[in-house]
């Protein structure tokens, strides 16, 4: 472009510079959105497609989960940890001083019934899934859930207290349909 | 020296219209390359037939193959069992994988010790990281291929490695897997890239072999060619010696597939992939251990994402970090010995990568990531003002016939260097 407008100066007409300076840059202004128009597509199709998209929520029925057991769930592909927590599991949870979190969060923000904790069984740090729900798993030292991977441990709130996952593990929107339905999703 | 015209009247006919007569005799035959070349630099034409034997064994394999989460890991099993010496082949591309990374990683370490990425060969290296970081994406993605446990914990982990990147990182992430999971999608385009991948390879190759024949190669004494009497003619002594390397590689490779295909495989890799059941302890392959001990040796998820790829890109400023003038550390009586110590450093890595991230591992895979990182970034900019080199020889032609005892200048048909 600089080297269009030297010419300008050197005698030849300025006009036609002026117009060759305006196609190139029309050309090269659409050149650039005909890219953009054909990579979008390319990236986009890339993307969750709409039957992936579809199996986004699920209903379990808890009503056999006893007192201190868990079940695992499947949910977008991802287990779900569902845990009737036992009393002194609660207490322990709420009784955690929030300074003591590396992902500050109270047991109250996690569970919407104390007794029913739901999660998303994926460790935050990189995907393994924490053992801890099964009888006879480790728990970690904070009596919730270990994971193997890279040894992050998590409380009876899901909540990370050690290791390298930067968060505790999620909790998936979910709602009580009755005493015994949920619907997670 | 042959002319570069042929006679043969059909080959002149197709020279006149594409001169690839005179380009091979240019490039293959009389190619000068210095006279002194000792056999760690077999390793570059070794990596190159090893990504044709890896091409044609995968090719063969994806006839075979259905990528499908419910069928990948049977079609696997059936290359095994049912089809013609398809055992055969599937040994081949498994083990040629780890051959290809031994390789490649000597090819590295001979480059960091004679100092072949210093001026004029920055390109020529930088080509060669964008291969191994390509190598490395194409071993992953086939990895993930069979469908076992091992594929499925690794895509897991390390496709989870990108939802580290702040703000877009889930996003990215759930785009690279085309759903909420490492599932069908994932496997499918895995599939697709896989196949992909190593043709954009060798794309790479060409420029790194362009680069490497217009500045040509470095060489033990780390010194530039000068005359004619420096260098001796590609053909016939390198590519002699060139297929006697190959022929060593190929029986290494061949006592792997015949006697312990799956000694560098993980066991638990023939169960099927349970996307609900996490195998005790992960692992990646033995290619990919000191990246992942550095990985860990991190206690923050997005910091040991950053370190374990800038264990590798930083191997793009290297030209400029070794801030010595002497290419090669036969001249370099300190950075000689610590070349060894960060090999060491890098098998210790490797070491603490295999083992669970407990006890003394953690520290130890601190420590030696600490030094890795030191090695570039402290002790080559500072050893190279503090050192004093050996002085160098005049030419290599000279300092080959000292090495001979002084014989007159016959042309010596052995040029190679013992050890």
């Amino acid at each position: 472009m600089a080297e269009t407008s030297q010419h300008g100066e050197h005698g030849a007409p300025a006009t036609g510079e002026t117009r060759r300076d305006f196609l190139i840059l029309a050309a090269g202004a659409m050149g650039a959105i005909a890219t953009i128009a054909v990579v979008w597509p390319l990236i986009e199709t890339m993307n969750p497609a709409a039957d992936t998209l579809a199996l986004s929520s699920t209903e379990i029925d808890i009503s056999g989960i006893e007192v201190g057991q868990a079940i695992v769930v499947v949910w977008r592909g991802k287990p779900v940890f569902v845990r009737h927590r036992a009393p002194e599991e609660i207490e322990e949870a709420r009784k955690v001083s929030l300074d003591d979190l590396g992902d500050k969060q109270s047991d109250e923000e996690r569970a919407k019934k104390a007794e029913w904790l739901i999660l998303v069984g994926v460790c935050t740090h990189l995907g393994c899934i924490p053992l801890g729900t099964k009888q006879g798993d480790p728990r970690g030292d904070f009596g919730g859930w270990f994971c193997p991977c890279h040894g992050s441990h998590y409380d009876t709130s899901g909540r990370i207290r050690k290791g390298p996952a930067p968060r505790n593990l999620e909790v998936p929107p979910y709602e009580f349909l009755s005493d015994t339905l949920v619907k997670i999703g | 020296m042959s002319t570069p015209v042929p006679r043969n009247k059909v080959a002149q006919w197709i020279e006149y219209r594409l001169p690839i007569f005179s380009w091979a005799n240019h490039n293959l035959i009389d190619f000068p390359e210095p006279k002194n070349l000792n056999y760690w630099w077999n390793f570059g034409s070794l990596a190159g037939i090893i990504l044709v034997i890896q091409i044609i064994t995968g090719i063969v394999l994806a006839m075979h193959y259905t990528p499908h989460v419910d069928h990948a890991f049977d079609s696997v099993e059936r290359i095994m069992r049912d089809v013609e010496w398809g055992w055969l082949i599937r040994y081949i591309h498994m083990n040629g994988a780890s051959m290809f990374f031994a390789v490649v990683y000597i090819h590295i370490f001979r480059g960091m010790y004679y100092g072949s990425y210093k001026s004029p060969r920055e390109i020529l290296w930088w080509l060669g990281i964008i291969l191994l970081f390509l190598i490395m994406g194409t071993a992953f993605m086939g990895y993930v291929l069979p469908w076992g446990q091992m594929s499925f914990w690794a895509a897991t982990v390390i496709t989870n490695l990108v939802s580290a990147i702040p703000w877009i990182g889930e996003t990215l992430r759930d785009w690279l897997w085309g759903g909420f999971s490492v599932d069908n999608p994932t496997l499918n385009r895995f599939f697709s890239l896989h196949y992909l991948l190593p043709f954009v390879i060798v794309g790479v190759v060409i420029l790194h072999i362009w680069a490497l024949h217009h500045r040509r190669s470095n060489n033990p004494l780390g010194i530039d060619v000068k005359s004619a009497k420096d260098t001796i003619p590609f053909h016939p002594y390198y590519t002699v010696r060139d297929l006697f390397g190959l022929g060593a590689m190929l029986f290494v490779l061949f006592v792997f597939v015949f006697f312990v295909p799956n000694m560098l495989g993980e066991t638990i890799n023939y169960v099927k992939a349970d996307p609900l059941q996490t195998p005790p302890h992960i692992v990646p392959e033995w290619y990919f251990l000191p990246y992942y001990a550095i990985l860990r040796a991190i206690p923050d998820k997005l910091g040991g994402v950053v370190a374990m790829v800038a264990s590798i890109a930083i191997l793009f400023i290297l030209p400029w970090l070794d801030t010595s003038k002497v290419r090669s550390a036969r001249f370099r009586p300190i950075y000689k010995q610590l070349f060894w110590v960060f090999v060491a450093d890098c098998f210790v890595l490797g070491w603490v990568g295999a083992n669970p991230p407990e006890g003394s591992f953690v520290w130890i895979g601190q420590i030696c990531t600490i030094y890795y990182f030191a090695h570039f970034l402290i002790i080559l900019p500072i050893l190279g003002k503090l050192e004093r080199p050996r002085p160098l020889p005049d030419s290599i032609h000279e300092a080959v016939l000292k090495k001979r005892g002084g014989a007159p200048a016959v042309q010596p048909a052995a040029t190679m260097e013992k050890h």
